[in-house]
C-alpha cells in the first residue's frame, strides 16, 4: 500500500469509530517484531505505551521495523512506518509528517503532549537518518 | 445541602464540550479544574494591584504584601498551624519536599541513619531521599502496601527503629485512592524519635487538614490540586524545626544584614522564600482555599465519598475490568485495567468520548509495578464531579471494550 492509497482509505472512513478500528487492523497486520528486540535499546522513551524501533540501512536506504504493546499505538506505528520505509536519509528529511497526518485525520496524534510515542518515534527516524 | 450542579457552575471549564461531548473531567488528581472566582481574583491582582512584595514604600507594594501575607494567614487557618510564620510559599509540593530533603535533611541526617518512607510514595517523595542517601549515606527503608493498597502497620513497625530520623509518607496514595493512617504513623513515628513530613498533596484536596491534631512536623501540597494556580506550592513546618533549618536558595528578601563579606539571613518564613515570590499565585490558592472552606471540607469528603461508593459499585459490575487498590475507606482515585485493552488505547477512546482519565505510571512507577503493572488508567475524582461523569465513564469503557 502506498501513502496515497492510505490516504485515500481514511477518507472513506467518516467517524472517528471507524478510522479508530482501521488502525487497530492496520496494527495487526504488520509483521510482527521478534521478541529479542523488545528490549531496552530499542525502545523509544517518551510514551504511556511501550514502543520499540529497531533500524536497518540497505544500500542507501533505511528499514524500519516497529512495535507497541498498544494497539491503537501500533497503528499509528504502521502509518510511520508505511511513510519512512525504504527511504533514503536525504528523502526521510523531507517528509512532511505533519501534512501527511493532517490528511488522514489523524494529526492530534502527532502532538507532543499526547506523549503515546508517534512524536517521538518520528524524531528518531529522523536522528537515524543523520548517524546511519 | 450540597449542590453539585450549582458547584460545576463556579468553574467555567465545564461549560465547553469536548470532542463535541460533555466534559468529563476525571483527572483531578493530575491537577484540578479552577473555579471563576480564583482566576478572577488572579485577573484583578493583575490589572488594578499588582506591584513587588516586601520592598516598595508605596501604596500599591504595601496592597500587595497585604493581600500576599494575608494568603498566608489563609493557608494557615486551612491546615490549622499555629502561626503563619509556619507557612512557606514554595513553588510546588515537589520543592516543598526538596527543601526539606536539602535544608533540613543535609543538615540533620548523619550517615548510618535511616530514613522510612512507603511503597506507595510517588517520584516526589522518593527520588529526593535517595539522591540525598547517596550524598550522605543513610539507609533509605520502604516499608510495604498490602496486595489490596491497604498500609502494612506491622511491616512499618518493623521498619521503624532508633535509628529513624525521618518519616516521609504520604497521606492518600495517588494511584491506590489509599487513605493512610496518619495519626498512629505519626504517634509511632514520634514514639522512636523520628520526625515525620507528610506529602498531603491528595489528601489535602479530599479531606480536612489540621497539623496540630496530627501533630506532623512537615506537611507539603500543592495549589493547583486544590483548585488554586499552578506554580505554588505550601510546606507548613512546626516553627522551632524552620527555625533551625539553614536557608534553601539565597537571594533578595531571606537575609538579615548583607556586607560584601557575610551575610546573616532572615527568620522562618522569609528565610526559605529567596527572590520574587509567586505573588499572585499564593493569592489565587488563597482564594481557592477559602472557596473550599466556605463549602466545608466535610461536605466535600461526604459528596466524594458517595461518589466513589457509586464508582466502585459500578466498577464491580463492568466485567474484565480489575481494580489496582481496594483499601478499605478508600477515597477517590480509582486505578484500572481492562482485559485485552492496553491503557493508552483505553486513554484514546475515552478522549473521543469526552473523558479525560490518566494513564501511565502515574509519577510512581515502581508502585505501579509492585501492584502487578506497566501501566494503569486512572480515574480521579474531583468536588465538581457527578454521577453522570461516572455513568459516562463506564459506557465509554463498555464502548472500548467493543474495538478489542
Amino acid at each position: 500500500m502506498t501513502i496515497d492509497e492510505l490516504i485515500e482509505n481514511f477518507a472513506f472512513l467518516d467517524t472517528w469509530e471507524d478510522k479508530y478500528r482501521y488502525l487497530i487492523e492496520l496494527g495487526e497486520k504488520m509483521p510482527p517484531l521478534p521478541e529479542s528486540y523488545k528490549t531496552a535499546p530499542w525502545q523509544v522513551k517518551g510514551c504511556q505505551s511501550q514502543v520499540w524501533l529497531v533500524p536497518s540501512k540497505e544500500e542507501d536506504r533505511l528499514h524500519f521495523l516497529g512495535d507497541s504493546d498498544a494497539a491503537i499505538v501500533k497503528g499509528l506505528i504502521s502509518i510511520v512506518l508505511l511513510i519512512y520505509d525504504n527511504k533514503s536519509p536525504s528523502e526521510i528529511k523531507a517528509v512532511a509528517v505533519d501534512d501527511i497526518f493532517a490528511k488522514i485525520g489523524l494529526k492530534e496524534h502527532l502532538s507532543p503532549s499526547r506523549r503515546n510515542g508517534l512524536e517521538a518515534m518520528v524524531a528518531k527516524i529522523r536522528q537515524y537518518a543523520d548517524i546511519l | 445541602m450540597y449542590d453539585v450542579n450549582k458547584i460545576r457552575e463556579d468553574f467555567p471549564i465545564f461549560a465547553l464540550s469536548i470532542n463535541g461531548k460533555p466534559n468529563t473531567f476525571l483527572d483531578s488528581a493530575a491537577s484540578a479544574q479552577k473555579p471563576k472566582i480564583v482566576i478572577d481574583k488572579m485577573n484583578d491582582m493583575y490589572l488594578h494591584e499588582y506591584a513587588n512584595v516586601h520592598r516598595g514604600s508605596y501604596l500599591l507594594s504595601e496592597e500587595i504584601t497585604l493581600a500576599f501575607e494575608q494568603a498566608r494567614e489563609t493557608v494557615q487557618k486551612f491546615v490549622n498551624a499555629s502561626s503563619s510564620s509556619e507557612i512557606v510559599f514554595t513553588r510546588s509540593a515537589t520543592e516543598s519536599i526538596n527543601l526539606v530533603a536539602a535544608s533540613w535533611g543535609r543538615k540533620f541526617i548523619k550517615s548510618g541513619d535511616e530514613v522510612l518512607i512507603s511503597e506507595a510514595e510517588h517520584h516526589a517523595n522518593l527520588v529526593p531521599w535517595q539522591v540525598l542517601r547517596d550524598e550522605i549515606g543513610f539507609k533509605l527503608n520502604i516499608c510495604r502496601v498490602n496486595d489490596d493498597g491497604s498500609f502494612d502497620m506491622e511491616d512499618f513497625r518493623k521498619k521503624l527503629s532508633s535509628k529513624t530520623k525521618l518519616v516521609a509518607i504520604t497521606g492518600m496514595s495517588n494511584v491506590l485512592g489509599t487513605i493512610f493512617p496518619l495519626k498512629q504513623i505519626i504517634s509511632l513515628a514520634h514514639a522512636g524519635g523520628a520526625k515525620i513530613l507528610v506529602d498531603a498533596c491528595q489528601l489535602a484536596v479530599h479531606q480536612n487538614i489540621d497539623v496540630k491534631d496530627l501533630d506532623c512536623d512537615f506537611l507539603a501540597f500543592s495549589g493547583h490540586k486544590t483548585y488554586g494556580p499552578t506554580g505554588i506550592g505550601i510546606l507548613y513546618g512546626k516553627y522551632e524545626l524552620l527555625d533551625s533549618m539553614p536557608p534553601y536558595q539565597c537571594g533578595g528578601d531571606m537575609v538579615d544584614i548583607v556586607t560584601y563579606e557575610h551575610t546573616t539571613f532572615d527568620v522562618p518564613p522569609a528565610r526559605f522564600e529567596a527572590g520574587t515570590p509567586a505573588i499572585v499565585e499564593a493569592i489565587g490558592l488563597a482564594e481557592a482555599l477559602k472557596y473550599l472552606m466556605q463549602i466545608g471540607q466535610d461536605n466535600i469528603t461526604n459528596h466524594e465519598n458517595e461518589l466513589t461508593a457509586y464508582t466502585l459499585e459500578q466498577f464491580s459490575q463492568i466485567k474484565g475490568l480489575h481494580q489496582v487498590g481496594t483499601a478499605q475507606g478508600k477515597g477517590g482515585v480509582f486505578s484500572f485495567v481492562v482485559d485485552d485493552i492496553h491503557p493508552q488505547d483505553l486513554a484514546f477512546i475515552l478522549d473521543k468520548e469526552g473523558v479525560a482519565v490518566r494513564v501511565g505510571h502515574h509519577c510512581a512507577a515502581p508502585l505501579v509495578k509492585r501492584m502487578g503493572h506497566s501501566s494503569v488508567a486512572r480515574a480521579s475524582l474531583g468536588l465538581y464531579n457527578t454521577k453522570e461523569d461516572i455513568d459516562i465513564l463506564v459506557k465509554a469503557i463498555n464502548k472500548a471494550k467493543t474495538f478489542f
